[in-house]
């Protein structure tokens, strides 16, 4: 167990291993209740999240969700997954915002001071709710086996980036078709006093296809593996989101909101470094912070790095400068005092059916 | 007969053999504790080591952990199998699990580490 950004959380039930593998190959499921989630309604809602989001808000379907950014004028306060809810009353629309436990009280305290007088209430329902992910090719079989016929219906026919509320053994729930692993699967967002319940219940119909329990060990394997960042890693205050590969994250046309400006700016201007995936033979790990290197010249900083299960082999996300970012090209990264062998290499390792 | 196993604090048990050497391994605790082994570097045959000094890595999915001699010596042997087959720490850390042989300075210090019983009265410890 481990303090993460204040929450006291398992890094493996068992093994990373076995927990990464049985996601991979039938199910594995996380609470991530340490996300934040937090809430916003009002007749203004849409109009005040358009104006402060990296991504379209403004004509947001009920039921949809966008990956976007929280910025400031300077910095890129986070990442996040915005999602519209269904209304609370006519004409009062209600939208949801999953962010970083590591990010969640400065993104609170940066959205309440730009909230307009009237019109947008924001409430920050972390500690009301929890989060439970179910991901891997069995997830949804084992989710709408706990829900009533019409519900598990709905929940098997969503698509990605949709969501809908649903009763999941016996309890109110929204369920998302969304994750953070590179599987198929959904999360689910349950009162908080509902969560022992809904968590037994996954575990109990899913133990037998082969679902297990995974910590924020497995949680960080897959997501290399998958090739998504991590805020704190690859995606930082100062980061420039183009050369992270994130800029479907960022709408500018014809949109102003904190930093679009400088977004602008950065689009035109490409980045010096930009993100790659490493390859290694060895099984010994580049991590972050370690060097890489051409020669005795350096080319880059690994952001993120594992023993990668699916692949069989170490891997590792870096900044490298654009020049040696060519796929296949040859790295090494040292790793305390000695090199490690690697080359430039496609994201994501790792694609489902792939 | 070999002597008993002693212990280090950091988790490597050490073992006086008859011809004089010392057999060198890390704990079923330790193992244990790392979990998701995947890489392990071990020291070049001749190599001295000071008490305390890192012979080796070894490396899990979550991190990786120097290994420390527990007294000084010269590295007269070395498990070379053992990186290709790190599951043979989890089943065997004790005998097909050795990491290195050593040549002890003084064969003398070995007395001076935890036997099992204050080793297993330190996992107890720190178990709590």
């Amino acid at each position: 167990m481990v303090d993460f950004a204040g929450w006291w959380m398992p890094v493996q039930y068992a093994s990373i291993v076995e927990e990464h593998l049985a996601t991979r190959r039938a199910a594995g499921m996380f609470d991530v209740s340490h996300m934040g989630r937090l809430s916003i309604t009002g007749p203004g809602a849409i109009e005040w999240l358009e104006s402060l989001l990296t991504r379209r808000v403004a004509g947001l379907d009920v039921g949809r969700c966008r990956y976007t950014l929280i910025t400031t004028d300077d910095a890129i306060l986070d990442d996040a997954l915005v999602s519209r809810e269904a209304d609370a009353a006519e004409g009062t629309p209600r939208l949801g915002l999953v962010v970083n436990a590591s990010n969640r009280e400065r993104v609170v305290t940066w959205l309440r001071s730009r909230l307009p007088a009237a019109g947008v209430a924001l409430a920050d329902q972390t500690l009301d709710s929890a989060m439970i992910a179910v991901q891997g090719p069995r997830a949804l079989e084992i989710v709408c086996g706990l829900c009533p016929p019409e519900d598990a219906t709905r929940v098997g026919g969503l698509a990605g980036y949709t969501a809908t509320p649903a009763t999941i053994a016996g309890q109110t729930a929204t369920i998302s078709r969304t994750g953070y692993t590179g599987e198929d699967g959904v999360e689910i967002i349950v009162p908080a006093t509902a969560a022992g319940t809904v968590w037994e219940a996954i575990h109990a119909g899913g133990q037998p296809l082969g679902l297990r329990a995974c910590g924020l060990g497995a949680r960080d394997t897959l997501r290399l593996e998958a090739g998504m960042p991590l805020y704190g890693h690859e995606l930082r205050e100062d980061s420039d989101p183009f050369a992270l590969g994130l800029g479907l994250a960022i709408a500018l046309d014809g949109r102003s909101f904190p930093g679009s400006e400088r977004f602008l700016s950065m689009r035109s201007q490409p980045a010096a470094q930009v993100r790659v995936g490493l390859v290694f033979d060895s099984k010994r790990t580049a991590r972050e912070g370690h060097a890489v290197v051409v020669g005795e010249r350096q080319v880059g900083t690994v952001t993120s790095g594992s023993f990668a299960p699916t692949v069989g082999t170490a891997v590792a996300m870096a900044l490298l400068d654009r020049e040696v970012a060519v796929l296949g090209a040859a790295v090494d990264v040292l790793i305390r005092d000695t090199r490690q062998a690697g080359r430039v290499a496609p994201l994501p390792f790792y694609r489902r059916g792939g | 007969m070999a002597a008993p196993r002693r212990y280090a604090p950091s988790h490597e048990w050490i073992r006086l053999e008859d011809d004089g050497t010392a057999t060198i391994g890390i704990s079923a605790y330790a193992v244990e504790a790392l979990t998701d082994l995947v890489f392990m570097q071990l020291p070049d045959v001749g190599r001295r080591v000071k008490a305390g000094e890192s012979f080796g890595e070894i490396e899990s999915v979550k991190a990786v952990s120097d290994m420390y001699a527990p007294v000084a010596g010269e590295v007269v042997a070395v498990n070379t199998e053992l990186p290709q087959r790190l599951e043979t720490l989890g089943q065997d850390p004790y005998e097909a699990g050795w990491i290195v042989r050593i040549k002890p300075d003084t064969p003398a210090a070995v007395e001076g580490l935890l036997d099992q019983t204050a080793y297993d009265a330190l996992l107890a410890k720190q178990s709590h």
